[in-house]
């Protein structure tokens, strides 16, 4: 019963690995890893946009 | 010196200040008056210095607002969405990235947009209502970032991405490890209850999980076997597909007969590792090209007039469809795509593309001028004469050496070892067989499928891959950028080098000038200057940038005589500027001999009030180390110059290159490739060192092709390495690392056949248990990819 379990869990991470590298997910192996750094960056980049209005609401 | 805050160049010319930064140029300036307007100025956080100059022409996409190119250009079109894709050779950072993800906040026209870093592409989501595709190219060029669009766009039909190794070596994987957890319970417990009980599922599971290790993971070695031994090659695939077969029909027989677990682990094992050296010798540089022809140059369209209700008219037309006879306009910078008959304008072309010849050169109306060239100065009117397709350059294309594979002809150094070892192997297993035949005939059969699966050369067929793979990556960091793996042990059989001139061993820039002639006084100097500035021929353009710049006197008149040279006035003093017949027709015959001599380079003459003052004559400057790079390359090999400029710099090179280096001038593109042929027909093996599309044959043709360039981004014909200029005294080294790779995998040879020995010793005797096979095939592998790696690591601290 476990061994089923086990061919079945491996064969499901084995199916979604196939269709991961047939969405190209593998094709760019770069750009995502620098994509990543820049969502953060980007919220900080945000409450710059604000800082004017936070300035006149504090005066 | 300030450095512009966007691009990082000097400020040389000017220094435009705004909010406290310097920029070099207004388009700069404007850049980043884009970007900080719209909240985009992270983008200068992120690096420094990111960006690139941004360059326009007027009128150049006006032919994007054609519906029948912008057809063939985009990807996808539905309604007001669109997508297209496009090639941006100037990406190169992390801000670059995170500037064209953020377009949309540019324009809201654009939906999202997604950069692929390494093919160094974009893809954008656009709805056509708000922004058009010629304004969105034009978006992209305001900010930077022109993509590149050519011929090559318009033809490219949708290339499928080949993932089958991936999903090979995924399938051999993922069974490699499903199998080596259901043998391992067998490897010690031999006789335990619960295993006794499950062994029978437990074989069969792993049988389940080697089927489509074989029979899909597997197929290529069985295909390149097959078809090695039709045509008479034992490839080191027959070795491999033979000890495939066995692995699995014994392994079958066993667990049918219930004698035993088979050898599933060794099987799948070893067709994941051989897998995993072909993935890895697999490294592609997916922004460079190597298979580039005359259409990666070739604008999509062109600019046609033509007469309507007895108006002239303009109209933008894909190049393809010019018929002979049709009036074209070509503007500053724009690429002549047929060849034609000058109109109207001052044509000033430069060639270097087709010849290689460095200078530009000027034609008056009705003059015939040639598909590739490059249009320098103002507007001028063409008729075309012949199609694109029949013109003279791009019928250089239909030379058979552009469509025939060069990699077939070529035996590789695995190939050449795997014919004896199979033969070897063969030898042992039937003579193992015989003896045990005689002595105990029921380990005859054992002993025979035992050799055959531990001779299977895995670690044989690793050493090549493993270290060209590595030594691949290796001359990539070090900007040698070679197609693939094999081009390593072709270099290192090369025996006879040819270079190319103009370009290739000179620096494209011309920045070595000579004067010659009467001292100049300081008036006239800065007349000079003053009038070179105003003139745009490139030669005043280079000559001018050369100069130290004086205090500058704007000329008080200014006369540009084309194809001639300048004339200025400033106060009392009146200059010529130009060839030696404008600047001085009444030369003394005696002086005659001593101009043409100096016509062969190239000059500007200089003459005030009517006085002949002297000339500057322009050098190409020869790269950095070539003297030196040649010696070392003549120690063992044959060095060719072969030119397409003329023999003017005969004399000079002479005194750089080693002696009984052979120099040929004027040779045509043609001449070049027959060249080249003619040097293989008499056993040689060429290499071709080149630049541009007119040694595009000879590098098709050359058992190895380079391609030097200075910027490895922009383009480069067809060839097999790609080397950035700044490496080029590197050569000599690249090849003497070849040599040493090929040692390398001599010596993994030797250390794989001494396992296969110790693995033979225990097939003789009968005494191959799966588990030895299980621990020596992959120890074997593992040891010989430890081993290239680290030896490959060794041998290029030189190139540091």
């Amino acid at each position: 019963m476990l061994l089923a379990i086990s061919v079945v869990v491996a064969i499901i991470f084995f199916i979604a690995f196939i269709v991961s590298v047939k969405k190209g997910q593998y094709d760019d192996v770069y750009t995502p890893s620098v994509r990543m750094l820049f969502d953060d960056e980007l919220v900080k980049s945000k409450p710059k946009e604000n800082q004017p209005v936070n300035k006149v609401k504090s005066n | 010196m300030e450095s512009c805050f966007h691009c990082g160049e000097e400020c040389l010319e000017e220094n435009i200040l705004y909010k406290e930064k310097s920029f070099c140029c207004s388009g700069c300036k404007t850049v980043f008056e884009i970007l900080n307007s719209n909240d985009l100025s992270y983008y200068y956080d992120l690096e420094n210095a990111p960006g690139i100059s941004p360059k326009i022409r007027d009128g150049k996409y006006d032919y994007l607002d054609n519906t029948e190119i912008m057809d063939k250009l985009l990807e996808f079109d539905h309604g007001d969405t669109k997508i297209v894709s496009f090639s941006i050779p100037s990406i190169h950072c992390s801000s670059c990235i995170w500037i064209l993800e953020n377009l949309n906040k540019l324009h809201k026209g654009i939906k999202s947009s997604q950069v692929d870093f390494p093919k160094k592409t974009i893809r954008l989501n656009f709805s056509s209502e708000e922004i058009g595709l010629k304004n969105l190219v034009l978006l992209l060029t305001r900010i930077g970032y022109e993509p590149n669009i050519s011929l090559d766009n318009y033809e490219s039909t949708e290339k499928s991405v080949d993932r089958s190794l991936i999903y090979k070596l995924g399938v051999a994987g993922f069974a490699f490890g499903n199998i080596m957890f259901l043998s391992f319970p067998e490897y010690f417990e031999i006789n335990e209850f619960w295993l006794e009980r499950f062994k029978h599922l437990f074989r069969w599971l792993m049988f389940a999980f080697s089927l489509p290790v074989v029979f899909y993971s597997g197929k290529d070695y069985f295909i390149s076997a097959f078809k090695g031994l039709r045509s008479g090659l034992l490839n080191i695939d027959v070795p491999i597909a033979l000890g495939i077969t066995v692995l699995f029909l014994r392994s079958t027989a066993e667990i049918v007969f219930d004698m035993g677990t088979g050898f599933f682990d060794s099987l799948s094992g070893l067709v994941f590792f051989l897998l995993l050296g072909k993935f890895f010798q697999q490294k592609t540089y997916s922004f460079l090209s190597f298979e580039r022809d005359y259409k990666s140059y070739f604008p999509i369209a062109v600019t046609r007039i033509f007469k309507e209700n007895g108006e002239n008219r303009e109209e933008q037309i894909q190049v393809y469809k010019i018929k002979k006879g049709d009036r074209i306009i070509i503007r500053n910078e724009e690429l002549i795509p047929m060849d034609a008959i000058l109109i109207k304008g001052d044509a000033n072309i430069d060639y270097s593309f087709v010849t290689g010849e460095a200078e530009p050169v000027s034609k008056k109306s009705g003059e015939k001028v040639y598909a590739g060239g490059r249009q320098q100065g103002g507007i001028i009117e063409l008729e075309a004469l012949k199609p694109v397709k029949q013109s003279y350059l791009t019928e250089l294309w239909s030379d058979e050496v552009f469509s025939k594979e060069k990699r077939s002809i070529f035996q590789n150094l695995t190939n050449q070892i795997s014919k004896r070892f199979t033969y070897a192997v063969l030898t042992i297993a039937i003579l193992s067989t015989a003896f045990w035949m005689i002595y105990e005939p029921s380990k005859a059969w054992n002993v025979f499928t035992a050799v055959l699966i531990i001779a299977c050369p895995c670690a044989i067929a690793l050493a090549a891959p493993f270290t060209l793979g590595n030594l691949l990556r290796i001359f990539g960091k070090n900007h040698l950028y070679l197609k693939d793996a094999n081009i390593i042990e072709k270099t290192a059989e090369i025996d006879t080098v040819v270079f190319d001139k103009t370009g290739t061993i000179t620096a494209s820039e011309r920045d070595h000038i000579e004067y010659e002639g009467i001292e100049l006084t300081d008036e006239e100097k800065q007349l000079l200057s003053g009038s070179l500035r105003a003139s745009n021929h490139p030669l005043s353009r280079s000559l001018y940038n050369i100069l130290k710049k004086h205090n500058i006197s704007s000329p008080d008149s200014f006369t540009e005589h084309t194809g001639q040279g300048l004339e200025s006035t400033y106060k009392d003093l009146r200059m010529k500027i130009g060839s030696s017949g404008f600047v001085n027709p009444t030369v003394t015959v005696d002086a005659k001999v001593q101009q043409k001599k100096r016509v062969e380079k190239t000059s500007v003459f200089i003459s005030a009030n009517d006085q002949y003052k002297g000339c500057f004559s322009f050098h190409n400057s020869y790269r950095e180390g070539l003297a030196e790079l040649l010696q070392e390359l003549s120690k063992y090999r044959e060095l060719i110059i072969l030119s397409g400029d003329n023999d003017g710099e005969r004399e000079r090179l002479q005194g750089m290159v080693p002696e009984g280096t052979k120099m040929y001038f004027d040779q045509k593109p043609g001449n070049k490739l027959q060249f080249i042929k003619d040097l293989q027909k008499n056993k040689r093996k060429v290499m071709m060192v080149g630049d541009g599309l007119n040694d595009a044959g000879a590098l098709a043709q050359s058992d190895v092709g380079i391609v030097i360039s200075e910027d490895v981004n922009v383009f480069s014909p067809a060839c097999d390495g790609i080397l950035d200029a700044k490496k080029f005294r590197d050569l000599a080294k690249f090849f003497e690392l070849s040599k040493s790779a090929i040692k390398i995998i001599k010596l993994s040879f030797f250390l794989s056949l001494i396992y296969n020995l110790i693995g033979l010793g225990f097939a003789v005797s009968g005494n191959l248990m799966p588990v030895v096979a299980a621990i020596l095939m992959p120890l074997s592998s593992i040891s010989i990819v430890v081993f290239t790696t680290l030896a490959t690591q060794f041998i290029s601290k030189k190139l540091k």
